[in-house]
């Protein structure tokens, strides 16, 4: 089995032995294959975000095991494992550096597979690369490669972070509700680019999101968390009958009967 | 009065390269460092204890470049590793460095008035090529004797080694290396995500802005002629302030430009101090009050000049529309009186 990411009974709990501790993922496996696209959705404090983190190496699990194609990064450092993983993160403007132009951002994610010396970052050469990845995004960002990425709006910085996390094609991309701080026009133009992207690269993903219609349109599976648990999966086939309304029933049976046995617990 | 601008001007071009390892930390790595008190004189009294024994100047100078590095490399490893604040590590390594520069030359201050350093030996080299003799009799030869400096030679040492410490700093910044350590400072969360190591990133980009802070002391102990424990208090807020005059006065647009503005900014610093140094009821020990006033107006007027431009610009758009809706009025009223006069 060619499975690129692996989550082993990954555990993780916030807060241990105080008042606030919070079972933040308990016990879960997930396996994504090569090309798959997997949307995942879930409540606030699901620990959608935690899942995040602890794949791309901001957190270590208290228990379990990441693997990224077939090799042990549980312990790695965040740095190091991001030569593996390209991540989008919910703020436009976490994703690019504000006062370095575009060709320097770009010239940034172009060594992050490499290990980084003192050859120039922006070349002829490099620069023509960027010109024409720029171009595939349609934003006209191309004809501004000395502009600063703080003049840029929302949309396309979140754009440009997008194409600086796929270009140098990482082994998983993390999309971590990349849509979510958009007007809904420029996130319909990031969702489609997310799919252009990911369908022309094959690229492994795992998106989180809150739209549930997003997590329809994209992706070939589909998981729903709910408190440090996957509570439904839905596969390829399963995915493509699958409504709004059949997810939020869906949503509504596993919650409610969750909660009724909670409650017949405490009667 | 010339005489002393002049050498005003050299002693700039000198702080010009502390200066820059200022704005590598402060702007670069967005890190305000103390260490720079300290590190300043480090490189002062080992490029002193140094020549005194013996050793080659140029040698002791590059050595007192390397013991600023490891300086900052402390500081950095304090602040990542030891998780310290930033402000608060460069203060801890300034307090130690004190001690450790009384160690190292042994007494508070070492002459080197009778020494061989960079500066004697590039003006002897400069006496032998007979430029001065030349400027001189050129400026004689228009009347302007009183306005000759002893030599030009210091001068262009100083302005060629700044400027091409700076062009490296500008070529630095823009390898793979130095884009990472600009988003370090600029964004760590995206170069984090982008598989650098910002804990190593901060390490060295402190190490190099030590260096040059270094660096610079060893200069200034051979162009003063003497290393003193002392000579580093303050040195920060020079730092600064030849930053933050430079960017008010040249801007910071780039790279090639801030570092330029830099440079510019150390020798105008150098020039106000001197200036002021002039006025009849200032003295020497006032100097540190002129450079907080200095840095303070360098930081308040250019928001001020914007704040008077804003409100003159909005005054300006008052009377437009004010002037437009007159100018609309008569036309109705011309309109109207046309239509009258059609009936």
């Amino acid at each position: 089995m060619n499975s690129l990411l692996q989550l082993n009974q990954i555990y993780k709990v916030f807060n241990e032995g105080t008042p606030d501790e919070k079972i933040a993922i308990n016990h879960v496996n997930l396996s994504l294959n090569k090309g798959d696209f997997v949307t995942v959705i879930g409540s606030n404090g699901a620990g959608k975000s935690t899942l995040m983190n602890l794949i791309s190496g901001k957190m270590f699990p208290d228990i379990g095991q990441v693997k990224v194609d077939s090799q042990d990064v549980t312990t790695m450092k965040e740095h190091k494992r991001s030569r593996l993983i390209g991540r989008v993160f919910q703020d436009p403007m976490a994703g690019t550096a504000p006062s370095m132009t575009i060709e320097e951002n770009l010239a940034i994610a172009y060594s992050r597979a490499s290990s980084r010396g003192l050859s120039r970052g922006v070349t002829k050469k490099r620069r023509e690369f960027y010109i024409e990845k720029l171009e595939s995004l349609h934003l006209g960002l191309e004809n501004r490669l000395q502009a600063k990425v703080g003049l840029l709006s929302g949309g396309e910085r979140q754009a440009l972070s997008l194409l600086m996390a796929t270009f140098t094609d990482p082994k998983i991309l993390l999309l971590d509700e990349h849509t979510a701080a958009l007007d809904p026009s420029r996130a319909e133009l990031i969702t489609n680019l997310t799919r252009d992207i990911v369908n022309e690269t094959n690229l492994t993903t795992l998106m989180v999101t809150h739209n549930m219609q997003q997590a329809l349109d994209l992706g070939n599976r589909l998981i729903m968390m709910d408190s440090g648990q996957i509570i439904f999966e839905a596969n390829e086939e399963e995915k493509s009958k699958l409504t709004v309304e059949k997810l939020l029933e869906e949503f509504q049976r596993i919650r409610g009967s969750k909660m009724s046995s909670d409650r017949s617990v405490l009667v | 009065m010339f005489t002393a601008i002049f050498s005003s001007v050299e002693a700039g071009a000198i702080y010009a390269l502390m200066a820059l390892g200022v704005y590598l930390s402060f702007r670069i790595l967005d890190f305000p460092d103390l260490t720079v008190d300290g590190s300043f004189v480090t490189g002062a009294s080992v490029a002193a204890i140094m020549i005194v024994s013996g050793a080659n100047p140029f040698i002791a100078t590059m050595v007192a470049l390397v013991a600023g590095f490891m300086a900052g490399c402390m500081t950095g490893l304090l602040h990542t590793k030891g998780g310290i604040n930033p402000l608060l590590s460069g203060i801890l390594m300034m307090i130690a460095l004190y001690s450790i520069n009384l160690r190292i030359m042994g007494k508070s201050n070492v002459p080197l008035l009778s020494e061989e350093t960079v500066i004697t030996k590039f003006s002897d080299f400069w006496t032998n090529l007979n430029i001065d003799q030349t400027i001189g009799s050129l400026f004689a030869s228009i009347g302007l004797a009183d306005y000759t400096p002893k030599t030009w030679g210091i001068l262009l040492f100083m302005i060629i080694l700044a400027f091409s410490i700076k062009g490296l700093i500008d070529a630095f910044l823009k390898t793979d290396i130095g884009l990472a350590l600009r988003a370090t400072g600029d964004n760590e969360t995206m170069i984090r995500s982008f598989s650098a190591n910002t804990d190593t990133l901060k390490v060295i980009g402190l190490g190099l802005s030590n260096a040059l802070v270094a660096f610079a002391g060893a200069l200034i102990a051979q162009y003063n002629g003497f290393s003193d424990v002392g000579m580093g208090i303050g040195m920060i807020i020079i730092g600064l302030a030849s930053v933050i005059i430079g960017e008010a006065i040249f801007g910071a647009k780039n790279i090639v430009r801030a570092t330029f503005a830099v440079i510019g900014g150390a020798i105008v610093y150098r020039i106000i101090v001197t200036l002021a140094l002039r006025v009849e009821f200032l003295e020497t020990g006032d100097m540190k009050l002129i450079t907080a006033i200095i840095v303070v107006s360098a930081l308040v007027v250019p928001k001020l000049v914007n704040q008077q431009k804003e409100r003159q610009r909005k005054k300006k758009r008052l009377l437009e529309s004010a002037l437009r809706q007159n100018n609309s009025l008569e036309k109705s009223g011309e309109q109207l009186a046309a239509a009258k006069s059609d009936l």
